[in-house]
């Protein structure tokens, strides 16, 4: 009997003993722990964070069977992501969250959002050229869509092995924009340049045109970049359904009860895949790095085609609303706003940047759409 | 056999970066002119 009793009680301790014959468990519980304390102290993507930091907790503590076959955080692994029913799901709360107005009172705005998805293309070049394969490539790349959603979509289908990478450096960098755009805005204009006002006159939009907006970016872009049509179109079928006003509850459950449970789940997810010996390498430190490098990127790109339509409209545009060309959607735009006011307190940047900013977050789904088309057509995917 | 890695990149920089920045602006080209088809009636009044 006591052998029995000896045996049970060092049934207790089995996780103490294993804690520390992999050295990797403490550390990404110390990891969890720090995402944890972003997300409370520092309030960066809370939403995400907490969940995501839990995650990274309960997956890495030893013997812990929650990513087993069977494991709670396996199905809903399975079920979400390898699916992509998360991200797309998520999209949905984000159309429906998003008026497109500002943009579509000056369309020309689209294409600052395009300049602002330049970092994908650079930062996949620089992935190759650091030696990572074709697909690993375009997943880091991905993360200068600075749209958390899009970088989960596309890394979780052609390079899961960089999930959990991918996606905390994408969410990590949203959360960051405040921090990372102010010097590069300041090192890539000049003083004039950001005291320059713009004046902002309403354009009123029409309901007929607010709903035309999703059909035409669904179908045009659907026959572009049909790979991509999952992305376009469940942003565009929330803004839809926002736009339509007759499916109040619909678009609220989208954007409330909808995100509010995918984001949750796609948090643990996502905390779910950060496993020691799949995240800590060198190579996770790399990708945080081209991350951060393609973001840096789509703001210099951003803001040098707001210097182009500055000499095209003979010094009327300031150059700044450039930097909200991004999918961070409002922060780059209140970024924009505050450092404009620092040079000139009549300066009112935030419509400008607004318009800029929807054309940002546009501008990440179609440039991750045609990627994954452009992959398709040349027989990659 | 496998695409090399430098025209796989350049591949991707110019059809992907291109194709988005031709997909936008013809966008913004058709957004522009539905605006214009369908001004703001008098009442709608938001933007």
């Amino acid at each position: 009997m006591l052998e029995a009793i000896i045996n049970g009680a060092a049934g207790l301790t089995v996780g103490f003993q294993q804690l520390f014959t992999d050295w990797s468990n403490p550390l990404m519980i110390l990891i969890g722990g720090v995402l944890l304390w972003l997300a409370i102290k520092k309030d960066c993507e809370p939403l995400l964070l907490i969940p995501i930091g839990f995650g990274c907790i309960l997956v890495n503590i030893p013997l812990s069977e929650v990513m087993m076959e069977e494991g709670f955080l396996r199905t809903i692994y399975d079920a979400g992501i390898n699916t992509e029913l998360f991200p797309l799901l998520i999209f949905i709360g984000i159309g429906a969250m998003t008026d497109f107005g500002p943009l579509l009172a000056r369309p020309s705005m689209l294409l600052l959002g395009a300049a602002g998805q330049f970092g994908i293309f650079i930062t996949l070049l620089l992935a190759l050229a650091l030696g990572f394969p074709h697909l690993e490539a375009v997943a880091i790349g991905v993360i200068g869509a600075c749209d958390g959603p899009t970088a989960i979509y596309v890394a979780s289908q052609y390079a899961p092995q960089l999930l959990a990478a991918v996606s905390v450096a994408a969410y990590s960098y949203m959360a960051l924009v405040p921090i990372i755009q102010p010097p590069i805005m300041r090192l890539m204009t000049t003083k004039k340049e950001r005291e320059t006002t713009m004046q902002y006159t309403a354009r009123p939009v029409s309901k007929t045109t607010k709903l035309l907006f999703p059909l035409v970016i669904t179908i045009l872009g659907g026959l572009i970049a049909p790979k991509g049509l999952p992305l376009l179109g469940t942003i565009m079928l929330g803004n839809f359904m926002r736009e339509t006003g007759v499916v109040a509850r619909l678009t609220k459950a989208s954007e409330n009860e909808i995100a509010n449970v995918v984001t949750l789940l796609l948090g643990l997810s996502i905390g779910a895949s950060m496993s020691g010996p799949a995240f800590l390498k060198a190579q996770t430190l790399l990708i945080m790095g081209l991350g951060l490098l393609a973001i840096c990127l789509d703001t210099v790109f951003g803001l040098l085609f707001g210097k182009l339509m500055r000499l095209a409209t003979g010094g009327k545009v300031n150059p700044l609303i450039g930097a909200a060309g991004i999918s961070a959607f409002p922060m780059a735009a209140r970024v924009v706003q505050r450092e404009g006011q620092k040079y000139n307190k009549r300066n009112f940047l935030l419509m400008h940047a607004m318009g800029a900013n929807a054309g940002g977050q546009v501008g990440s789904v179609i440039a991750a759409a045609v990627m994954l088309s452009v992959l398709a057509g040349m027989g990659i995917i | 056999m496998e695409m090399d890695k430098l025209t796989f990149g350049i591949t991707m920089l110019v059809c992907g970066m291109g194709g988005t920045l031709l997909t936008l602006w013809i966008i913004s080209l058709i957004m522009e002119a539905l605006g214009r088809i369908f001004p703001c009636q008098p009442g709608e009044g938001e933007s």
